[in-house]
């Protein structure tokens, strides 16, 4: 750095040069549902499309554009995938055929196995009910919830407080969690997945 | 006597050397029976490589020739040519294929080697019974039918008929021109398209050569390359062209009216009508769907007025046949239908439209005379046009229509020219590859019109304006743009009935629907059926220049045919034994050639030679086995095989081959007995 | 009567109990017989693809052996659930190398699937296989003209569904209207409503509910009717919260198609759930019931 913090020529060189996405790339074409990735022409109709780009750091086409720049650490931990409501809008008119909601889920893994997902809610939910699905065999609304306002915000949950009171009283909030008779078969499967992930 | 067989093992430079050790291969070939010499070479297909044939053919009285090198699809024909020319007879010649069979195929390099000496010594074994077959020449028409009447069709019906010869130049709309004739101005000249192509319309209409036979479609083809039977169905008119003299007072005078499809359904045209006012021939024809007569049988208003008594509401349809050496297909394209878009809005919001319809709204003898209108007749102030609609899309067409990017460009500079308007093009990649065109679009960025590298995904309505919403993808930010107009680059696709013409003349299609070229580089106007041609956007979509390039190219094509008089016919065909026929014509409707015929005098089926290709579907369909394809016996064929299963080894001598079968034959007794001790035997009751 | 095996979902046990009721209420009268799967877990729906890849097609895939066994159509009416069973049926055909690893995973609790269970959308049943002129012949009770928003909701007819459009589907406005309904137009028709994300977005999610809330009501809906049990309690529960973000005024009950059907069917209110609503639908249903059925 020169003497007054500014990088010179050959450091910006260095940080231009050395942002190649090749790997990032075929990291995620190797996961199903990753492979389509290599088509797109950067047409931006996906971002066009997605009813939620406003709300995103980077719209659809960008998070490609620069995954193919080697740009890991702005894909991994920008909001962009956890504002997808996977609608499939892009889908349909991608000329390509990418289905761009299953990239966005493979990055959110990639994000969630690195940590790079601190910034969102969106992961803790998920966690919560992925949770309470491998584990109960079925999700109690009422303690996805609770759980997961108590985990990132409690006072949001004053917000949407009316809401829940609003269903338990029609009855659709039931306060007991249920569990299925298969809960081992579940374990097993669960155990036997993680241990061939983990081989890999 | 034994054949004396000459082997050739070409190195390709690096293609075949590179992984074959071609001094082991020719060195084993030197082994085989009946070889009289091996060498290896460079490029056998080069000049010193076929004098090396040559040389070898005449000093040391090879009659055999064997060519180990690349495909024979590329070069069977040169080293054929090669032992003709040397006095030896073209089928005397086998070529293995240790390239693409080989070469590229096996990285071993070991593996590799094993495999070109096996191929060929499957080669050695099958020359040495390969007999020298007659080549048969026959008589080529000195005619032409071009196919489609549009520019491909005229360009190449001239360039025939300029030479001297008789064209039948057949088109089913009313008139010739195509979709040129439909075109305002062409880029990136911009000229006016029926400027430059009414003089060329004339001309084919009056040319002593030309046979014009329009509002007609060809209903059968049969022969062969040089001598093609053609019956075309022309439809009734109801004028009769001979008396008619193009004055147009029956059109003025027909009260009864349809959308105009020249215009687009933009406009209206009568129940008599000439398609457009330039019209060659300028006939009209009745459209019996909306005349009276033909529906209630009222009003006769054209005959009434007709001085010339042309209109004969009695005609009927004709069937002509004709006989042409060469048949060129110039059938054009379909212009590709948006409706299936629904988000962008076509026939359901207003002011939405194609490109075509914005030609014959541009055109000044259009539905506005020329006015850039919107529905409610006024200008618009600002226009967007999409490219690539239907095109390069997995959902429609997936490749690329090739002229869209130019003629988006040429819309944007005459609706900046004639109305001021604010231009906005919404395109992904640009495509301006011909001769003139990169400077056409610097002219029209210089004309101020607004690129925006997006493909919008909807066209919206709101407050009475057209809203495309897109992401700029170079900005790199959502946009919201009201416009007036839309304008739909839309694709261009085959004909809607490519399938049914590519039957009537045995023409192939590629994967994207279009009518398939022999080669796409090397054969680009020639199809897999000798003598009928394709030419134009029936080929794949393109622009004018290329459209009237790929017509002469065809047209030549052609010509050299016919210059020559004469072709010859591939001898490679089956031939029936009428000893061994029993007239049981299983063969007969399985020729996908139709060159198998039955005769009823003598009650066996015979082939015709010229139209057999050897496919042989017949000669293993026979159940009496009475069918030979020539050039592919059954004996050729298995000492392929035997020479591909001797495995290097070189034939055993007439000892050691018996050793080896009483060895065989022990072991066979011996599993037999140890079977049959093992089940209980059979007990017959 | 046909059979198939039923799957509800974890959503038609608790926010979308309505749902559930209807459909078992409305199910004989159509001749199909539904067969709720023995032990089904919670298909994880789209929150497992972004925590584990392989978990988040073993996990549903268990329902789907248990299925294979019944041997018959699994049908569901939750459009999540029919989704993340078709991407297990789709993924395993469409990479080979995933097979064998999820045969491991479901050998492991003694479990096998051969990829033989066609899994259809409710929908899909009553379109296809009862289909729209053998319902509208069984409608008792016509619904007199209650002008509806036919609600598809996102991922019924993306990203493919074979007997609809994905941009302008129509299937369902064809169906109620052979119940006698006036089917409005509906320009968000196929909009997302938001989904999950209402939890953890509820800024973006209330937008997203506020326009399909406004087109519907701006063309004149009483009603709109959906088929997923996600889109129902977004639009329901969630109304009151638009109102008050936006200074809108809805008051549009969220009914569940087989609600609907089952009015027409002369099925009782009471078995329909319709009191499950958090927006009322009395007030229109007072004015399109006969007076037997109320």
């Amino acid at each position: 750095m020169s003497k007054n913090g500014q990088k010179n020529g050959d450091q910006i060189a260095i940080e231009v040069y050395s942002a190649d996405g090749y790997d990032f790339v075929e990291e995620i074409a190797s996961e199903p549902g990753g492979e389509s990735i290599r088509s797109c022409h950067q047409c931006g109709v996906c971002s066009g499309s997605c009813p939620n780009v406003l709300w995103m750091d980077y719209s659809p086409r960008k998070i490609i554009a620069l995954t193919r720049a080697g740009k890991r650490k702005e894909v991994l931990s920008s909001n962009s995938m956890w504002c997808c409501a996977t609608c499939h809008l892009c889908t349909v008119r991608c000329p390509r055929g990418i289905e761009m909601p299953e990239l966005m889920h493979v990055l959110e893994s990639i994000a969630i196995r690195e940590g790079l997902a601190g910034r969102v809610s969106a992961p803790t939910m998920q966690r919560t009910l992925v949770n309470a699905a491998k584990r109960q065999g079925r999700v109690h609304e009422l303690g996805l919830m609770g759980r997961f306002f108590l985990r990132t915000n409690p006072l949001a949950a004053l917000k949407i407080a009316p809401v829940g009171l609003k269903l338990l009283l029609h009855g659709r909030l039931p306060l007991r969690a249920e569990k299925i008779e298969g809960t081992d078969q579940l374990r097993a499967i669960v155990k036997e997945a993680q241990k061939i992930e983990g081989a890999e | 006597m034994k054949p004396r067989i000459g082997v050739y093992i070409c190195h390709c430079g690096a293609n075949i050397a590179a992984t074959v050790d071609v001094e082991a291969v020719s060195e084993f070939a030197q082994g085989l029976d009946s070889v009289v010499v091996a060498r290896n070479y460079k490029f056998m297909c080069s000049d010193p490589g076929q004098n090396m044939i040559k040389e070898d053919i005449e000093n040391l009285q090879l009659d055999r020739v064997v060519v180990a090198a690349c495909s024979p699809q590329m070069h069977e024909p040169t080293f054929r040519r090669v032992c003709e020319e040397a006095g030896l007879n073209r089928y005397l010649f086998q070529q293995a294929n240790i390239r693409e069979h080989c070469s590229w195929v096996v990285p071993d390099k070991e593996q590799a080697t094993r495999k070109a000496k096996a191929l060929v010594s499957s080669a050695v074994r099958r020359v040495a019974l390969q007999e020298p077959l007659e080549v048969r020449e026959v008589g080529v028409t000195p005619a032409a039918l071009v196919v489609g009447g549009g520019i491909a069709g005229i360009q190449a019906a001239l360039d025939i008929a300029g030479a001297g010869y008789k064209v039948y130049l057949v088109e089913r709309e009313p008139s010739i021109g195509g979709h040129m004739i439909q075109l305002d101005k062409t880029f990136p000249t911009l000229d006016c398209s029926a400027c430059i192509l009414t003089p060329k319309m004339a001309q084919a209409g009056s040319h002593p050569n030309i046979e014009l036979m329009t509002y007609s479609e060809v209903a059968e083809v049969s022969g062969y390359v040089g001598n093609f039977k053609v019956k075309i169905r022309k439809k009734p008119r109801y004028v009769d062209e001979s008396k008619c003299t193009g004055c147009g007072v029956c059109q003025e005078k027909c009260p009864w009216t349809a959308d105009s499809e020249f215009d687009m359904g933009l406009s209206k045209r009568k129940a008599i009508y000439t398609p457009f006012p330039q019209a060659v021939p300028n006939v009209p024809v009745i459209d019996t769907e909306h005349c009276a007569y033909f529906q209630k049988g009222t009003c006769r208003a054209c005959e009434k007025f007709c001085e010339a008594k042309a209109i004969d509401f009695e005609q009927t349809e004709e069937l002509v046949e004709v006989e042409v050496g060469a048949i060129i297909v110039t059938t054009g394209y379909d212009a590709f239908d948006p409706s299936p878009i629904y988000q962008y809005g076509y026939k359901r919001l207003d002011n939405v439209i194609t490109g075509l319809e914005f030609e014959r709204l541009c055109n000044a003898a259009g539905p506005t005379g020329g006015r850039i209108a919107l529905n409610g007749g006024s200008e618009p102030r600002s226009v967007a046009i999409i490219h690539c609609v239907g095109s390069r899309d997995k959902n429609y067409h997936e490749y690329c229509s090739r002229v869209c990017c130019m003629y988006s460009m040429k819309f944007a500079h005459l609706v900046r020219d004639k109305t001021g308007a604010k231009v906005y093009e919404f395109y992904t990649d640009l495509r301006t590859a011909g001769k003139g065109y990169e400077e056409f679009y610097n002219r029209v960025l210089e004309e101020g019109v607004i690129l925006v590298r997006s493909r919008p995904p909807e066209v919206l309505s709101e407050n009475g304006k057209l809203i495309v919403q897109c992401e700029d993808t170079l900005a790199d930010c959502q946009r919201r743009i009201p416009v007036d107009m839309v304008i739909l680059s839309t694709a261009l696709q085959p004909r809607a009935d490519a399938e049914e013409v590519g039957r009537l003349f045995s023409v192939s299609r590629s994967a994207d629907g279009f009518f398939l070229e022999k080669h796409p580089k090397l054969a680009p106007v020639a199809t897999m059926t000798d003598g009928i041609f394709i030419a134009g956007c029936a080929q794949g979509p393109k622009d004018i220049p290329d459209t009237v390039a790929q017509a002469s190219a065809a047209a030549a094509a052609v010509l050299s045919m016919i210059a020559k008089g004469k072709i010859e016919v591939e001898a490679a065909t089956s031939v029936v034994n009428e000893e061994l026929c029993s007239g049981c014509r299983t063969c007969v409707p399985l020729c996908p050639y139709n060159a198998i015929s039955f005769l009823e005098d003598k009650k066996v089926a015979e082939i015709n030679d010229v139209l057999c290709k050897g496919c042989g579907v017949c000669v293993a369909a026979c159940p009496a086995g009475a069918i030979t394809g020539r050039h592919f016996t059954d004996k050729q064929i298995l000492s392929e095989i035997e020479g591909l299963l001797a495995d290097i080894k070189p034939p055993l001598g007439a000892e050691a081959e018996a050793e080896v079968e009483a060895e065989v034959e022990a072991e066979v007794e011996a599993e037999a007995e140890a079977e049959a001790e093992a089940k209980p035997p059979l007990v017959s009751v | 009567m046909k059979q198939y095996s039923y799957f509800p979902g974890c959503s038609l046990k608790s926010t979308a109990v309505a749902y559930d009721e209807s459909v078992r209420a409305i199910s004989a009268s159509l001749g199909i017989e539904l067969i709720e799967l023995e032990d089904w877990n919670c298909c994880g729906t789209t929150a497992y693809s972004s925590i584990d890849r392989l978990e988040s097609i073993a996990v549903p895939c268990r329902d789907l052996a248990l299925a294979e066994k019944k041997g018959l159509d699994l049908v569901t009416p939750c459009t999540a659930c029919f989704r993340t069973f078709e991407r297990v049926n789709s993924h395993l055909k469409l990479y080979p190398f995933l097979k064998p690893k999820v045969d491991k995973v479901l050998a492991a609790a003694g479990l096998e699937y051969h990829g033989q269970v066609k899994v259809r959308h409710l929908v899909d049943v009553l379109i296809n296989d009862v289909g729209v002129e053998a319902i509208a012949s069984k409608v008792v009770n016509p619904l007199h003209g209650l002008r509806v928003a036919a609600y598809y909701g996102c991922l019924l007819v993306r990203p493919r569904v074979a007997f609809d459009d994905p941009e302008n589907p129509e299937s369902l406005d064809g169906l109620l209207k052979s119940l006698g309904a006036e089917v409005v137009p509906f320009p968000a028709k196929s909009r997302c409503c938001g989904g999950s994300l209402v939890i953890s977005n509820v800024d973006l999610a209330l937008g997203l509910i506020q326009r399909i809330l406004e087109s519907a009501d701006s063309n004149g809906a009483e009603a709109i009717v959906t088929v997923c049990p996600l889109c129902q309690l977004n639009l329901d529960a969630y109304q009151g919260m638009v109102n008050s973000r936006f200074g809108t005024k809805f008051s549009l009950p969220i009914l569940f198609l087989s609600q609907l059907l089952g009015t027409a069917l002369g099925i009782k209110p009471k078995a329909l759930g319709f009191d499950r609503g958090i927006v009322s639908p009395d007030k229109v249903l007072a004015g399109h019931l006969q007076e037997s059925v109320r």
